[in-house]
């Protein structure tokens, strides 16, 4: 327990510039997006036209359905790769060998980079004609695949980018893990006999678990929210709305087709699923700090 | 002993060979970037360097007006961490060394809550909040509704917590104002976890996408990731991958480089955190 300033004022000075912006910047136009999704804007956009529940029964059309699906395909291809893959890298630069520290620099690089760049060098070692990993394809199966015409190849395209992009984040924090788990206590299941695989499911895996699970949601949020950039660079949701993520189909409804009510209605369904995910969060770990 | 000679090696040789699978695609970029536009076309792909490195880079940088995006992702990356940075402490501070005032903990739950709400919940009206405001095409839309951070709040309420109670009690005595403590003595103790935070946004801010591209119209205030895709515009089938190339290497060469500067104030701050 910290003790107190006697002041009364100054705790609300503090505070009333992070109050008004979140007020004001989110918790306004949020409640905003819940009233204009019982709307739809007037063909001359000058008012709005009360529609009740119908931007929402529009949510069952097969294009919304489509992007649906291909988020929730996309994001746990991008979770449960990018997990696995980056739970092995920080495992092996947990150990202690010579050069440990370049080796972990080697791999969080990928950290800084955005997904727009994520997505202009990925669209490159795949371009269909020149591009270095489309060579190294064809010369393994003989044919070239075209992710610019082969919507599934496009989404596992921009899976491979998304999660490539990740693989710092991913790794810097299970090495945070694995570093606070006590190195006595491997080593006295070592001399009981136990394995290394047993030494991983047994002791390592349960006490990384909570670090896993808010890896688990970073990524979910990730693959939701933040990979519009790197869509738009490389696919702009094509072909044939492959890629059309729900985060692309929201800003294309709002801004490119300005349907403002069905795109608020988009968002309320992302807000449920937000929402939904910070319970879990609530649920299961107490005390984390979050990062973006 | 053979055995752990064996494992090490084993150990040597994932970490070099995932270290050259994660970072090929960055060095194929960075070859291709120095290719001629007939080089790029060849195939088999060529993995040398070419010769027209300074062409592509002054091309990308002209194409674009890469200076004047670099300057706006530069600006409002370091004015939206700095942002952050400040409003935290001064909310950390509120929460943690004021006792239990009123609204507390509504206040509280109201920072909390902006991690319920991302930006595509909330896009349309608050981009008809900028237009109202006339904020369209400024700094103040791609700085100010950024400004808020919960992530920022919990991170320096739970170091503030860890601070010793007699620290402040002596300082009282001394006479120090709440002002005074929080510039003098819990900032200079905050150093690491305030440039770690300060990495962490920076890069967030450098590579934001969707808001900028929804904000801003006229050239002078696009950003560098924007940038990235006006360089793809127009590029049907045969891109010029070489010039794009130059401007993602320029695109990511300012966050790279601030990654490693500041890499080990992020380890730091993070086992900080861990550890007590």
């Amino acid at each position: 327990m910290q003790s107190k300033f006697p002041s009364r004022l100054l705790p609300y000075l503090l505070l009333s510039p992070s109050i008004v912006i979140v007020i004001v910047f989110l918790i306004i136009p949020s409640l905003q997006s819940l009233y204009l999704s019982f709307f739809r804007v007037s063909p001359f956009g000058d008012r709005l036209i009360y529609v009740a529940i119908d931007n929402f029964t529009n949510l069952l059309t097969p294009d919304y359905l489509n992007s649906f699906i291909v988020t929730v395909v996309f994001t746990g291809a991008v979770v449960v790769v990018g997990l696995v893959v980056c739970l092995a890298l920080a495992l092996a630069a947990n150990q202690k060998v010579a050069g440990i520290g370049l080796y972990r620099t080697g791999l969080i690089w990928p950290y800084a980079l955005s997904p727009a760049v994520a997505g202009t060098i990925w669209a490159l070692v795949f371009d269909p004609s020149t591009g270095a990993f489309s060579y190294f394809i064809s010369l393994a199966s003989g044919a070239m695949p075209n992710w610019r015409t082969n919507g599934p190849f496009a989404v596992v395209v921009i899976t491979l980018a998304a999660t490539w992009k990740m693989v710092g984040y991913n790794v810097i924090f299970f090495l945070a893990g694995l570093q606070t788990i006590p190195r006595e206590l491997i080593e006295a299941a070592e001399i009981d006999g136990a394995g290394p695989l047993k030494r991983f499911w047994n002791i390592t895996f349960p006490l990384l678990s909570p670090m896993t699970l808010f890896l688990l949601i970073m990524n979910t949020l990730y693959g939701f929210f933040q990979v519009f950039g790197l869509i738009d660079v490389m696919t702009e949701g094509g072909p044939a709305r492959a890629t059309e993520v729900l985060v692309y189909k929201l800003y294309y409804d709002g801004f490119i087709s300005l349907k403002t009510g069905y795109a608020s209605a988009q968002s309320i369904v992302l807000f449920a699923f937000v929402a939904g995910l910070t319970l879990l969060q609530f649920r299961f770990a107490k005390r984390w700090v979050f990062y973006q | 002993m053979n055995r752990k000679r064996y494992f090490h090696f084993f150990i040597h040789l994932i970490l070099i060979v995932s270290f050259v699978i994660i970072a090929f695609p960055v060095f194929y970029a960075f070859i291709v970037s120095t290719q001629t536009f007939q080089d790029v076309f060849v195939y088999p792909p060529k993995f040398t360097p070419g010769n027209d490195t300074i062409q592509n880079y002054v091309a990308a940088w002209e194409t674009v007006k890469m200076g004047r995006l670099l300057f706006n992702s530069t600006l409002i990356s370091v004015a939206v961490a700095v942002g952050k940075i400040v409003l935290s402490l001064m909310a950390a501070f509120a929460f943690t060394y004021f006792g239990d005032f009123k609204g507390k903990g509504l206040f509280f739950v109201i920072i909390l809550i902006t991690h319920m709400l991302p930006l595509p919940i909330r896009i349309v009206p608050t981009f008809e909040l900028m237009r109202s405001f006339n904020w369209v095409d400024t700094y103040y839309a791609l700085t100010v509704p950024f400004f808020a951070s919960a992530t920022g709040v919990l991170l320096f309420r739970q170091l503030f917590l860890t601070v010793p109670a007699s620290l402040c009690d002596a300082a009282r005595v001394d006479g120090i104002t709440p002002m005074g403590f929080l510039m003098r003595i819990l900032i200079p103790l905050s150093r690491t976890n305030v440039s770690a935070l300060f990495l962490i946004e920076f890069l967030y801010m450098w590579n934001q996408y969707l808001w900028p591209l929804v904000v801003t119209n006229r050239d002078e205030m696009r950003v560098v990731q924007i940038g990235l895709k006006m360089l793809l515009a127009g590029q049907a089938q045969a891109a010029d991958w070489n010039i794009i190339m130059a401007g993602t290497i320029i695109a990511m060469l300012p966050p790279l480089i601030i990654l490693f500067v500041m890499q080990s104030s992020l380890v730091k701050g993070f086992s900080m955190q861990e550890e007590k």
